[in-house]
């Protein structure tokens, strides 16, 4: 760290500045707009009221709120189960090309975009999709699964959209063990599971906590993935705010809810670096 | 015991693997269909809706779109951030991890409340629909990933050295300029192509910040997939998931994607 500041100091600054300001400028109005009153049919807003916020009483809104929560709890959840494994193999693994197998397949949905991913499911799960089709040929089914547009159609989905972050968390995470605590474990007779209950697990915790909150508060901001998956029958948070301002253009109350998903995420991941921290006090890291 | 668990573990993971990839594989086999509709397994085989993807007006506006605004958004988020995070990491100032969180928020921020907020900015100072609107947007998106790659490169130069260049009389641009620029550059080449790859692919907040005129790709794909159900943005995934992978591999080879992703096992 240097104290003298060179001469093309303001030059560096001031374009990041800008685009600071911007930011902040763009969510202060943002919060300007919640404080609006909406005037049905028109792009206009109305004097200043507080009534947007009491609307998020409605039990329509409150559902898309629990729902969004629910969604995004049993997709970090599952991300936890299917990551860990996965993350365990990539970082142990002696195979190099199992290695970059798992890698390149886990990362590859991650570089695709978010529509091309969300349209592969609806291949797959569509009444016609690759899981009817072929359970239908194969004679199991009479009548096609019900996938599309309902919340396990979409949490599926959701899964697989956020499995790369959560596969690149927990590998950084086992990565930091030294594998003599493992091997020292078993050479006294500690079977592989036991390894990986007693030893393996509580040190990856922080890894484990980090990815599973992480996953939750990204899939609180899923937009795409619900939209297309849930079509309408299935809604986030986001897709009440798409449909409030371009369907309604209920641009007032489409910043009350956006605001409230900035809070609620901020809240979650706050709440995370508490218990980070409370997790690196008892030396578990 | 050890070999039920081993092969317990090898079908575990292969079945995850199976499930990342399965979407993948399933839209490419259905670019080659023959029939309009969505039909799984598929009876013949065609080519004709990767034509049609190939000709479709609002995909190539769209490409066109989108690769103005991910050349423009990519190389000003490198220039911006560049600067903006040398100076945070090297000086001390008024403000300084204020302005450094603000920068890094778009991380944690939902993509549509950006969107949203950014709209409504925007209207307000009589920018929407435009393509200064659309990039100021996608700057903002992935500033943060260029800013990280930044202080990753900076952790491995030596300050020593621009002290060095500095006693021998170069001025402090020039330090910047011949000696921390240059050893910067493959960072800022792979932070460089990650602003552009997410500014590329990004739905969201494009969604909210574009209109008719000045759609992207996948903005135009999702306008698309709410209209029609043939198998043309089968065969346009297709084409984008081959791009992508053969990216990606080449990347591992050259790059080491483990390396980029920060998870070189600790030895």
């Amino acid at each position: 760290m240097q104290d003298r500041r060179p001469d093309y100091f303001a030059w560096f600054i001031l374009p990041s500045v800008f685009l600071a300001v911007a930011l902040t400028a763009s969510l202060a109005s943002l919060f300007q707009f919640s404080l609006r009153e909406h005037i049905p049919g028109s792009l206009q807003v109305g004097g200043f009221t507080l009534g947007n916020f009491g609307r998020m009483g409605s039990w329509v809104y409150l559902r898309v709120f629990t729902d969004s929560l629910a969604l995004s709890a049993c997709t970090a959840l599952a991300n936890l189960l299917l990551g860990y494994p996965l993350a365990y193999a990539l970082v142990r693994s002696k195979s190099s090309l199992l290695k970059s197998t798992i890698l390149i397949t886990t990362i590859v949905p991650m570089f695709t975009g978010d529509i091309v991913r969300t349209y592969s499911w609806l291949v797959v799960l569509g009444k016609n999709g690759f899981i009817n089709g072929t359970l239908k040929a194969a004679g199991i089914l009479d009548s096609p699964l019900e996938l599309l547009y309902t919340p396990l159609g979409v949490t599926i989905a959701l899964v697989q959209y956020s499995l790369p972050i959560m596969v690149i968390i927990l590998a950084a995470a086992i990565s930091h063990i030294d594998i003599a605590y493992e091997k020292a474990a078993a050479s006294l007779g500690a079977g592989p599971l036991n390894v990986l209950w007693n030893v393996t697990l509580p040190l990856s915790m922080p890894g484990i906590l980090s990815g599973t909150v992480t996953i939750f508060a990204w899939t609180l901001s899923a937009f795409a993935t619900p939209q297309l998956v849930g079509g309408g029958k299935v809604n986030m948070i986001s897709n009440m705010v798409y449909q409030l301002g371009f369907s309604n253009f209920d641009f007032p109350f489409a910043a009350v809810l956006s605001m409230v998903a900035l809070a609620l995420i901020f809240g979650v991941l706050g709440l995370m670096s508490l218990g980070m921290r409370r997790l690196e006090r008892v030396g578990l890291h | 015991m050890d070999r039920v668990l081993r092969v317990l573990y090898g079908t575990l993971i292969a079945a995850t693997l199976l499930y990342v990839t399965l979407p993948s594989l399933v839209v490419v086999v259905t670019a080659f269909s023959d029939k309009a509709l969505l039909m799984f397994p598929p009876t013949g085989f065609s080519l004709k809706w990767f034509e049609k993807a190939w000709n479709y007006d609002d995909f190539r506006k769209g490409l066109v779109n989108g690769i103005i605004v991910t050349a423009w958004a990519s190389c000003i988020a490198l220039a911006i951030g560049t600067m903006a995070a040398f100076v945070i990491e090297r000086f001390e100032f008024t403000g300084r991890r204020t302005l450094e969180a603000v920068l890094l928020s778009p991380l944690v921020i939902p993509h549509f409340t950006l969107g949203v907020a950014m709209l409504i900015l925007a209207s307000e100072i009589n920018l929407s629909r435009t393509y200064t609107l659309v990039v100021a947007c996608h700057v903002i998106l992935v500033l943060p990933f260029v800013m990280r790659s930044v202080y990753v490169s900076l952790k491995n130069i030596d300050p020593a050295l621009d002290r060095a260049a500095a006693s021998l009389g170069a001025s402090p641009l020039k330090v910047f300029l011949r000696i921390d620029l240059p050893l910067l550059a493959p960072g800022l080449a792979g932070g460089w192509l990650f602003a552009a790859i997410l500014s590329f692919n990004e739905f969201t907040a494009t969604l909210f910040v574009t209109g008719q005129r000045t759609q992207t790709l996948p903005v135009a794909m999702y306008t698309y997939v709410r209209e029609y159900a043939d198998p043309t943005m089968a065969a346009l995934s297709s084409m984008l998931i081959a791009v992508t992978v053969l990216f990606l591999v080449a990347a591992n080879r050259w790059l080491g994607l483990e390396r980029i992703l920060s998870i070189e096992a600790a030895r």
